[in-house]
C-alpha cells in the first residue's frame, strides 16, 4: 500500500468520499422510474461486489508471492486481503438481499447469477478460514493458505460459467434483472460511490494489516525481552 | 559438507530451535545432544530438508537422493511387508540392483526371516530396523539419524553399531542421542543444544 | 518403466495394494452409495420426475467421493510415511498424481455399482450422462486429493474436507446434471473438460507446496 498517503489522510479521504457519495445518491441522483428508492442500494451493491473481486484477486496475488519467496509478510497481506474480501462478499450478499426484497419482495432469488456466484465464493472463502485455523502456524500454513487462495480465483470464472449454464435447466428466469439505464448524474453518483467504497476497502485493509503486523512485532519484542 | 550460521526455527510464536551455528566436514560424525524440547528433532529435520529455517543460513552439500533420514517415526507403510516397503522406496530412489541390495540389507539387519510379514505385525525394534534399511537403501552420503537407539532392541542396537562403524569415514553422519557414550568412540564433533 | 511415470505407477500400485489388503474404504463407499440411493427414493415426493432423481444421483456421488477422499492419506499418516515419500521423490507431484489415480479407481468402482443401481431404481442413463459422471469424477478426485492433503495437515482432519470440497464441486454437479438432463449435453461435457483441465494443472503444480515447507 502506498506509504506516501498516510493512513489518517486516507481515512479522512474515505469519510469525505462516503459523505459525497451518500449526498449524491440520495439527494442529487434522480429516482429510478421503475424501482424507486430501493434502486439506490444498487449504488452500493455493485461497487461492493467489484471491490470484493479485487480483494480476492489481491489475496491470490499475494499468495503467489508467498509461494515464490519465503515471506511471512506476504502471508499476512494475503490473509488480510481475503479476510476483507470475505467481509465485502458478505456485504454483497446482504445488499443484494435488500435489493431483492425491495425490488421483488423476496429475500433471495436464484436468478441473479451475480448473487449466486457470491454465495458460492462466500462458502469457499469461509472454508479458507476454517482450513487456516486448523493448521499450526508456520510455513506449512502459509503455503496451504496460499494454494487455497489461488484455487479461489480459479474458481471465480469457472463457477460463473457453471452458474450461467445451470440457469438453463435449474431455475427458470422469473425475475428479469434490469441493468439500470443510467443518466449522467446517476453515473456520476455511481462513480463517486465506487471511489468511496474502494477507498474504504483500502482503509480497512491497511488498518487490519497494520494491526496484524503490530501484533507480530509485539510478539517478537516480548520474546526478545523474555530471554 | 554442512554449514549452519545462526540457524533458527520458529512455528508462529513457538520457537523450536534457538540460533545455532556449526560446520561439519565430509566424513565427519557429529553427535547432537540436548534435553527434550531443545530442538534436536527440529535441527535434524532442517538438515534433512523436511523443514526450512526461519532465520539464518543453512547449506547442506548433499542432494536429496544422497541423503538418508531416520526420524522418530519409521516412515514406512504398516500394511506392506518389509520387502514391499523397500521395493517402493528403492524404486523411488532409483537404487541400482534393487533386489540384491534389499536382500543384503534385510539380512544385515536381521529382518530376512520376517521380510514378507506386514510391518504392522513387527515389534517396535523390528520396525526401527526396517527404517534403518530404508535409510541405508540408497547408499546416502549424508545420514541424519534422530535418536536411532531409542526404539531399538538389544540385537538391533548391536547391528546399528556395526553399521555405524562401517559408515564412519565413508559417509557423513549427524546423530542425535540422549546416550553419548554409545557413540563416543565414533564421533568427531559434538553439538549441545539448549532449550528456549 | 522409468522416471516420473514409473514413480506414479509404483505409488498408485501401492495404494491399490493397500486397499486390497485393508478392504475398508471401497466396501464402505459401495454400501454408502446404494444406501443413499434408497434413502433418496423415500426422500423424493410423488411425481417428482426424472430430473429430480438425476440431481440426487449427483448428491450421492459427491458424498460417496468425499467418503473415499477422507481416507486417501490415512496410510501416509501412520508412521509418517508421507515424509518418507517427500524425501524419496524428486518431483512431489507424482505423489499427488498417483493418489488421484487411486482415488479415481475407487470412485469408479463405486460408480460401476451405483450407476446401474440408479438406472434400475430411478431413471435410465444415456451415454452423455455416463460421460458426465466420468469427467466429473476426474474433477472431484483431482481437487479432492489435494484438499484431503491440506486437511490432513491440520487438526480438523476429516471434518474440514467436505467444507473444502463442496464449493469446488458445485461446477461439477452443474456439468454432470446438465449432461444428464439437457437437450444439449455437449456444452456441459465441454465445460467439465475445462474444469478438469484447469484444476488438474493447478493441483498438479501446487501439490509440492502443500506437502513441503
Amino acid at each position: 500500500m502506498p506509504a506516501r498517503i498516510t493512513l489518517p489522510t486516507l481515512s479522512v479521504i474515505s469519510v469525505a468520499l462516503m459523505a459525497a457519495a451518500v449526498t449524491m445518491i440520495f439527494f442529487v441522483a434522480p429516482e429510478d422510474a421503475d424501482q424507486g428508492i430501493s434502486q439506490k442500494i444498487f449504488y452500493f451493491h455493485v461497487p461492493i461486489a467489484l471491490t470484493a473481486y479485487v480483494l480476492f484477486g489481491l489475496g491470490a496475488w499475494k499468495a503467489l508471492r508467498v509461494l515464490w519467496t519465503r515471506g511471512e509478510r506476504y502471508d499476512l497481506e494475503s490473509y488480510t486481503a481475503i479476510h476483507q474480501g470475505t467481509i465485502f462478499g458478505a456485504l454483497t450478499l446482504i445488499t443484494g438481499a435488500i435489493w431483492a426484497k425491495a425490488s421483488w419482495g423476496v429475500w433471495w432469488t436464484w436468478s441473479s447469477n451475480q448473487l449466486v456466484l457470491f454465495l458460492v465464493l462466500f462458502l469457499f472463502y469461509c472454508a479458507y478460514f476454517m482450513l487456516r485455523f486448523s493448521v499450526e502456524a508456520g510455513p506449512r500454513r502459509e503455503r496451504i493458505s496460499a494454494v487455497y487462495a489461488l484455487f479461489g480465483v480459479a474458481l471465480i470464472p469457472v463457477s460463473f460459467l457453471a452458474i450461467r449454464l445451470a440457469s438453463d435447466f435449474i431455475h427458470p428466469t422469473v425475475f428479469t434483472r434490469e441493468g439500470p439505464q443510467m443518466t449522467g448524474t446517476m453515473f456520476g453518483a455511481f462513480c463517486v460511490a465506487w471511489a468511496a467504497i474502494v477507498v474504504l476497502a483500502l482503509v480497512m485493509y491497511s488498518v487490519e494489516l497494520a494491526g496484524k503486523r503490530t501484533d507480530a512485532h509485539l510478539r517478537e519484542l516480548r520474546e526478545a525481552l523474555g530471554r | 559438507m554442512i554449514r549452519a550460521e545462526e540457524v533458527e526455527k520458529r512455528y508462529g510464536q513457538r520457537r523450536a530451535l534457538r540460533p545455532v551455528s556449526f560446520a561439519l566436514d565430509r566424513g565427519g560424525f557429529l553427535v547432537v545432544t540436548g534435553a527434550n524440547g531443545a530442538g534436536k528433532t527440529t535441527l535434524l529435520r532442517l538438515l534433512a530438508g523436511l523443514a526450512a529455517p526461519t532465520r539464518g543460513a543453512l547449506a547442506v552439500d548433499a542432494s536429496r537422493d544422497r541423503l538418508g533420514y531416520l526420524g522418530h517415526e519409521a516412515l514406512v507403510y504398516g500394511e506392506l511387508s518389509a520387502v514391499e516397503n523397500l521395493e517402493l522406496f528403492g524404486r523411488l530412489y532409483r537404487v541400482p540392483e534393487r533386489r540384491e541390495r534389499i536382500g543384503m540389507l534385510l539380512e544385515r539387519l536381521g529382518l530376512w526371516e520376517a521380510r514378507r510379514e506386514r510391518v504392522s505385525a513387527y515389534s517396535r525394534g523390528m520396525r526401527q530396523r526396517l527404517a534403518l534399511c530404508r535409510v541405508l537403501l540408497h547408499d546416502p552420503e549424508l545420514l541424519v539419524l534422530d535418536e536411532p537407539f531409542t526404539a531399538l532392541d538389544e540385537e538391533g542396537a548391536d547391528r546399528l553399531d556395526e553399521e555405524l562403524r562401517r559408515l564412519v569415514g565413508a559417509s557423513t553422519v549427524v546423530l542425535a542421542t540422549h546416550d553419548q557414550d554409545r557413540v563416543a568412540g565414533l564421533s568427531t564433533g559434538h553439538l549441545a543444544l539448549v532449550a528456549s | 518403466m522409468s522416471g516420473y511415470v514409473g514413480d506414479v505407477v509404483a505409488l498408485a500400485r501401492k495404494d491399490l495394494l493397500l486397499e486390497l489388503r485393508a478392504r475398508d474404504t471401497l466396501p464402505a463407499m459401495l454400501l454408502f452409495v446404494v444406501s443413499t440411493l434408497v434413502v433418496f427414493h423415500f426422500a423424493l415426493p410423488q411425481g417428482a420426475g426424472d430430473d429430480a432423481a438425476y440431481g440426487l444421483l449427483w448428491v450421492a456421488l459427491v458424498f460417496t467421493a468425499l467418503l473415499g477422499l477422507a481416507r486417501a492419506w490415512v496410510p501416509e499418516r501412520e508412521h509418517a510415511a508421507l515424509d518418507g515419500l517427500v524425501l524419496a521423490t524428486g518431483d512431489r507431484s507424482a505423489i499427488w498424481l498417483a493418489k488421484t489415480v487411486a482415488a479415481l479407481a475407487f470412485l469408479g468402482a463405486a460408480e460401476v455399482v451405483a450407476l446401474p443401481a440408479f438406472a434400475v431404481l430411478f431413471a435410465p442413463l444415456d451415454a452423455a450422462a455416463v460421460l458426465g459422471v466420468v469427467l466429473a469424477s476426474v474433477g472431484i478426485c483431482v481437487v479432492g486429493t489435494l484438499a484431503s492433503a491440506m486437511a490432513a495437515a491440520g487438526r480438523g482432519r476429516e471434518v474440514i474436507l467436505p467444507l473444502l470440497v463442496l464449493p469446488l464441486s458445485i461446477p461439477l454437479v452443474v456439468g454432470g446434471v446438465g449432461a444428464s438432463v439437457s437437450s444439449e449435453p455437449r456444452t456441459y461435457v465441454a465445460f467439465l473438460c475445462l474444469y478438469d483441465a484447469v484444476f488438474a494443472i493447478l493441483s498438479w503444480a501446487s501439490f509440492e507446496y502443500v506437502v513441503t515447507e
